[in-house]
């Protein structure tokens, strides 16, 4: 489904004296199949704005179109469009409320398609596990808050697609984790990606999580889109980015200083590649000094 | 969905109502209130509401704002007032003008329904522009000094002020945390919105059961935290806001004083209570 959004504007508390305006006026077109990235401030509106994608929040100002759903239009299915569209919150292992896994997972599922079958909903709630990384038969029958940290965020995710949206958006889906969970996690993101659910929309405010697993983001700055493109596009605009307090991911920040130091290099965004590449344009020129440096930061 | 509580209800504004002493406020309100129950005929409460209207102007918070607080009570305000309308307990010489089975209205039910609605409506009304003008944490500041006397016959005055404020100070972060569960179960086809008294209660559990455990988590969290920092009790502990008594408070003091003085001479020289009817009969020559 594509996402258009034109003028989108909202805010909160209106007419009191608590009254923000989240998002002025904002266009952004996300295609179907994209892995999108938002990045942003706290207060940029990224929340915000992805709340508005599956009508958590209503339309108050400006137009959007999510595939055929036209959220303007007072009679718009919210709950087929929510079914369409998953949502998974920042710290989502917050929201696991029942007796086992199973009954857990099953949630969405039994609320989107009324009198589904048991045999149905088993095979459904333990492909959805399979796919987040998790052993249907050890766990289904446990209650969620004897998992570790990690399995209750992968046990939340799957309770999301199991319904098996076309859109996913997940707010700060990283949050919390080590440097390896958080790796895993953007591995299962990539497998979910494409077969499972056609679009994947990440909020994040880590540029290198953005920069390395993103196919195209949008910079958030004061409820408006600042910048908008390919990783490449968006973190060669440095000065941009540090004007709007944000910062160019790690691989970015080196290969600029590699250039400062007369070594042209082009800014890869996978941290492995962008090693690779230094290390062999240091085997190539036999500059060990600068070339070491840079891998090692990199690293 | 939950935005319309109007506890902790502050109206930040810069006036003269919002610079006093809270424990001047408090004292303010208590006087205001034996005002309103001292106030023994119509004359006292339109002294009362005078005087509020004032205090509503000075304060410079809208009246639309003051208002909105009755909204939550309005229910129990006609309630009363029907029951007591109904079922008024009349003594010698009431005009009745309906009676039926064991209901009699009279001119006397009549007049002291209105007398019990106006007093509910001054309390609440005065007890809201107290909340509108004090933050919750000035206000529980000014409950603990205010009791400080109780401390000689061992109550825990600090202990009673710190769960005061800890629950004021939690209760929009799970007022936040609430809206963001309901977002994720809504995300997740939960609806909240149709549905029978019991469908609806049961809708909520995908709600109570993590807004408890993340309740239970913070208290735990803020536990450790107040120990980490070795909190002791009141032991010793200084205030980082000392309350300052100034002339602003004397003024509204000595302002309330003259209050309850109108109202009691107002009491005592007026006419009573229902001493308005012979009065209206007299204007109409019935």
């Amino acid at each position: 489904m594509r996402i258009v959004a034109k003028g989108l504007t909202y805010v909160y508390n209106p007419k009191s004296p608590f009254a923000t305006q989240a998002l002025k006026g904002m266009d952004l077109t996300i295609e179907e199949g994209e892995f999108f990235g938002i990045i942003g401030h706290t207060g940029s509106g990224k929340s915000t704005f992805v709340q508005h994608l599956n009508a958590l929040i209503r339309l108050t100002g400006g137009e959007l179109k999510v595939g055929d759903y036209d959220l303007a239009e007072k009679k718009c299915k919210v709950l087929e469009l929510r079914s369409k569209v998953g949502m998974v919150f920042q710290y989502p292992e917050y929201q696991l409320f029942a007796e086992t896994v199973k009954k857990d997972v099953a949630f969405g599922l039994k609320n989107f398609r009324k009198g589904i079958s048991e045999e149905e909903t088993e095979a459904a709630v333990r492909e959805a596990l399979r796919v987040a990384g998790i052993e249907y038969d050890e766990v289904a029958e446990k209650s969620p808050f004897e998992l570790s940290g990690g399995q209750r965020r992968r046990v939340a995710i799957a309770g999301v697609i199991v319904t098996k949206p076309e859109v996913l958006i997940l707010d700060e889906p990283a949050a919390g984790l080590d440097p390896l969970g958080k790796k895993e996690l953007m591995e299962l993101l990539h497998a979910i990606h494409g077969q499972w659910c056609k679009t994947i929309v990440i909020v994040s405010h880590d540029m290198d999580e953005i920069a390395e697993n993103c196919t195209r983001a949008a910079v958030f700055s004061e409820g408006k889109v600042a910048l908008c493109g390919t990783p490449q596009e968006i973190f060669s605009q440095g000065e941009a980015l540090a004007a709007m307090g944000l910062d160019v991911p790690v691989t970015a920040r080196c290969a600029q200083l590699l250039r400062a130091r007369g070594i042209a290099v082009e800014t890869d965004f996978t941290c492995d590649d962008f090693v690779k590449k230094v290390l062999a344009l240091r085997a190539a020129a036999c500059t060990p000094a600068a070339g070491a440096e840079g891998g090692d930061d990199a690293q | 969905m939950l935005n319309d509580v109007t506890f902790g209800q502050y109206y930040p504004a810069k006036s003269f109502v919002h610079n006093m002493d809270p424990r001047a406020k408090l004292l303010f309100v208590i006087a205001y209130i034996v005002a309103i129950f001292l106030a023994n005929n119509f004359f006292g409460l339109i002294l009362v509401t005078l005087c509020l209207i004032f205090f509503i102007l000075l304060a410079r918070v809208p009246f639309g704002r003051v208002l909105r607080s009755i909204k939550m009570i309005l229910f129990l305000i006609v309630f009363t007032a029907i029951l007591n309308l109904l079922f008024y307990a009349g003594g010698e010489g009431d005009i009745v003008l309906a009676k039926w089975w064991i209901i009699t209205i009279s001119w006397q039910s009549i007049i002291n329904t209105v007398f019990l609605a106006m007093r509910l409506l001054l309390l609440v009304l005065g007890t809201a522009l107290l909340t509108l003008t004090t933050t919750p944490v000035a206000l529980t500041d000014g409950i603990e000094s205010l009791l400080k006397p109780l401390k000689y016959i061992k109550f825990p005055v600090h202990e009673l002020a710190l769960i005061m404020s800890i629950a004021l100070r939690f209760i929009p972060s799970l007022m936040e945390e609430t809206n963001r569960i309901v977002s994720a179960q809504k995300a997740r086809g939960a609806n909240f919105e149709t549905g029978g008294l019991i469908r609806r209660a049961k809708a909520m559990i995908p709600v109570l059961i993590p807004l408890l455990v993340s309740a239970f988590r913070r208290a735990e969290d803020l536990g450790d935290a107040m120990d980490a920092r070795c909190y002791s009790g009141a032991k010793g502990r200084t205030k980082y806001k000392k309350l300052t008594f100034t002339w602003r408070d004397l003024l509204g003091l000595l302002f309330f004083v003259a209050l309850i003085t109108g109202v009691v001479l107002l009491n005592t020289y007026l006419l009573g209570r229902f001493d308005i009817i012979w009065q209206v009969q007299e204007w109409f020559g019935a």
